[in-house]
């Protein structure tokens, strides 16, 4: 059977094909709809985990117990987990174990853009690369295959293009694999010194091993037309390249890039007079290539940063310069990503920045990182998951050391972010006696990849009921004191609430607790709690707005001036009635509409 | 052969629905197809943007500048940004709707005129008041169903069985409305 499929539903397939036990991840662009197809499957568990070192660590105890596992990621994930993956790597496993880094060329929605290959060579581990849908469905197949048979996590890398592409995938059938019995084995599991050596020459002699198959492996092959020219490529460069040059080139594709298969590049150069070697991020093939001896063209010509599209390659090739309709830029203006209309981000935010010039907003990631635009600009750093905490310490160390400098320290997370990493930075701050004002956006979910569920929204990734993680009370076990919870769209809650975190000289936590707009599952209690939630709707009494643009302030999409009028109107299409913006409306003029269904 | 068609809107316009249901038709009919999408901070508000190429092999799952044979747009001043996409003779389907970007919802900056009439000088264009035509049929949202129907029509695929695809990725509780609202994009 066929079927059109992203490569992130196609791993996920294959993963089912391949009778995978036990499937763990924390969400993050662009791997997140890996686990939530894994999940469509009954057949294997499948579970979210507060971060990604505790999903491979979780994935790592399936295999040791015989079962076929996965944990998925994107590319900054695997910095989280790669604490665990070198030891399992050298641990070897028992079921069979892979790894997906889902990696992101071009930054589209990630911090930074690192190239995860890498990872494979320093931890000394397998590796494949998809091309395809076809591909990353086969290939998850035959990575478990990998796995067993050369005792190794496999590292399987994807790119953005692969994860969010939809190709035509020809469905195969599962396989009915039991999990294998669990032995003891302190010797190789046990990673102490005296046995951590032993595993070393095991990874060494397994290396070599692989030397030998990466040679044969199906996945490296040439494809040739008969050309002096020739293109090295894996990934989706593979196909960017075949769209660009077509038959005018011979190829040498490579789906297993750990380790490279020297002979097959070795001979490839041999028998071009060209070889251009095209790849996303970093030399990776190049470098390797160039250890060969080999002549090769890559990232002299080619860009080292964004992706290999085929204008890109036509470019740098063939010189060819695309032929495109030029816009004039006045009929355009950007469209920037904002908070949503009844985000309950942005009361707090309104309030944080009204004429307070006394504080450093330490960022975090999650929606909350728009606060960095219009019209709050109030964030002044955003490193990674959990850091906002705690690089607001160490700056709140710097600033206190000086005597001219009173500013405090106002670090922002989501509920999902604090789960994730920022317990132990709070715990950090708390441990040291520092004095920052922490703040918790708990919006009950995981917001910014789509509303996944986490450890404080009381479902699990298949939407069943959970226990719920207790904010405050976590907060006060890790010996905070002071601590409030507030409804964020009660503006002078809000206020009174940061003026007396200003006050204290000692760690404070501010929990915003109010449910995303977006949040699909909610439980009975939630209906109680957050009383009217998105069931009314605000208006603009027209006679009494004066076209001061105060509540533009709050940042809302659903507040519209019309610049002709002078007055502001409320879309009722969008507005969810979160009030915001009557709380800040100088003359009443916005009101509160009845209730709706 | 192989055509390319980019689909642009604002986050929230079902722009990624709409492609859903287009590459599921085409699939149906036998071509190769790739489809490929840029998500993750647009999840509301933000601009958005998806692309189908079809034929007998396709290759790369992404559309160059000056290469799509069709660009739909949900939104008005979405068709002015892609506009560079196009082919010299393509054709632009373009919703007459505008939706306001936090940049212009302040009145710091207009909303920009003339974007149609631009287009119209430049390139083939389709007009098409679909946001009107929605809110007749009682829901806004099946405007992407009814721009679906006018790309059918422009590129002559009537025998596309779209109605099934929308079966495949709707709810069924809309399935006759989007039969409608399709009915009424193809005979624009």
């Amino acid at each position: 059977m066929k079927k059109m499929m992203t490569g992130n539903e196609a791993v996920a397939r294959g993963a089912y094909e391949a009778s995978v036990h036990f499937a763990s991840a924390y969400p993050g662009t662009p791997s997140t709809e890996i686990l939530e197809n894994i999940a469509t499957y009954k057949e294997i568990i499948a579970e979210w985990a507060p971060n990604e070192k505790v999903a491979l660590e979780a994935v790592i105890g399936a295999s040791f117990a015989g079962g076929r596992s996965l944990a998925s990621m994107k590319h900054v994930g695997l910095n989280v987990a790669a604490d665990p993956l070198f030891t399992f790597s050298y641990t070897g496993v028992n079921g069979g174990s892979v790894v997906i880094s889902a990696d992101e060329p071009g930054m589209y929605s990630s911090q930074n853009e690192q190239d995860n290959r890498n990872y494979a060579i320093h931890a000394k581990i397998p590796m494949l690369e998809p091309s395809n849908s076809q591909e990353a469905k086969d290939m998850m197949v035959d990575a478990f295959n990998i796995s067993e048979e050369y005792n190794s996590v496999v590292l399987f890398r994807m790119t953005t293009r692969i994860c969010h592409s939809k190709s035509i995938v020809e469905l195969g059938e599962r396989q009915e694999i039991s999990p294998k019995p669990y032995e003891r084995q302190l010797d190789t599991y046990v990673s102490v010194p005296r046995n951590a050596r032993n595993n070393r020459h095991k990874v060494e002699d397994r290396m070599n091993r692989l030397q030998e198959y990466t040679e044969t492996s199906k996945w490296n092959y040439t494809i040739s037309h008969g050309s002096t020219v020739g293109v090295i490529a894996s990934g989706m460069s593979v196909e960017f390249a075949k769209e660009a040059l077509g038959e005018t080139v011979d190829y040498l594709k490579l789906g297993f890039t750990n380790p490279l298969p020297k002979n097959l590049i070795q001979e490839f150069c041999d028998n071009h007079e060209t070889v251009y070697i095209i790849e996303e991020n970093d030399p990776y093939i190049e470098n390797y290539a160039k250890t060969l001896g080999c002549e090769v063209i890559g990232k002299d010509l080619f860009p080292y940063t964004g992706e290999m599209t085929p204008d890109v390659i036509k470019r740098c090739v063939l010189s060819q310069q695309v032929e495109e309709l030029e816009v004039p830029q006045d009929l355009i203006v950007p469209r920037p990503p904002t908070f949503c209309s009844g985000c309950p981000h942005r009361g707090f935010f309104y309030e944080l920045g009204k004429k307070r010039k006394k504080i450093i907003v330490a960022g975090d990631i999650g929606c909350y990182s728009l606060a960095v635009g219009e019209p709050y600009r109030m964030m002044e750093w955003l490193i990674c998951m959990g850091a906002a905490y705690s690089t607001a310490h160490g700056a709140q160390r710097i600033i206190d050391l000086k005597d001219d400098d009173d500013r405090r320290l106002v670090a922002v997370m989501g509920d999902s972010t604090f789960f994730h990493t920022g317990i132990n930075s709070l715990l950090n701050t708390i441990y040291n006696g520092g004095n920052t004002i922490n703040v918790i956006l708990d919006n009950r979910i995981t917001g910014m990849t789509g509303q996944q569920d986490n450890p404080g929204s009381g479902f699990t990734l298949q939407g069943g009921d959970a226990a719920i993680g207790d904010i405050e009370a976590i907060c006060r076990a890790l010996g905070v004191k002071h601590v409030r919870t507030i409804n964020p769209n009660d503006l002078a809650l809000v206020k009174e609430t940061i003026n007396w975190a200003m006050d204290l000289d000692e760690t404070s936590v501010i929990i915003t607790n109010w449910p995303c707009v977006l949040k699909k599952h909610y439980k009975d209690e939630d209906f109680e709690m957050y009383q009217d939630m998105w069931k009314t709707k605000d208006y603009v009494i027209e006679e009494k707005c004066t076209g001061c643009k105060a509540c533009l302030r709050s940042g809302c999409p659903s507040l519209i001036f019309n610049p002709e009028t002078k007055k502001t109107s409320i879309d009722p299409y969008t507005c969810v009635g979160c009030d915001v913006c009557a709380q800040i409306c100088p003359y009443d003029a916005i009101q509160k509409e009845g209730y709706h269904e | 052969m192989s055509k390319s068609i980019k689909l642009v809107g604002v986050g929230g316009q079902g722009t990624i629905l709409a492609t859903k249901i287009l590459s599921t038709a085409l699939i149906h009919e036998g071509y190769d197809v790739k489809m490929s999408e840029i998500h993750g901070m647009s999840q509301r508000g933000g601009s958005v943007s998806s692309e189908i190429r079809f034929g007998d092999k396709v290759h790369s799952p992404v559309i160059e500048k000056g290469h799509a044979d069709v660009l739909v747009a949900f939104e008005q001043m979405e068709a002015a940004r892609y506009l560079d996409y196009i082919k010299k003779d393509g054709v632009v389907i373009v919703n007459d709707y505008q939706v306001n970007s936090m940049v212009t919802l302040t009145g710091k900056v207009p909303y920009p005129q003339g974007i149609l009439s631009y287009l119209k000088d430049h390139v083939q264009t389709v007009i098409v008041d679909a946001h009107t035509m929605a809110g007749k049929l009682g829901n806004a949202k099946v405007m992407n169903i009814i721009m679906l129907g006018a790309l059918i029509k422009q590129l002559g695929f009537e025998h596309l069985d779209i109605e099934g695809a929308i079966l495949e990725h709707v709810k069924p509780k809309y399935h006759e409305l989007n039969k409608i609202a399709f009915q009424q994009g193809l005979q624009l």
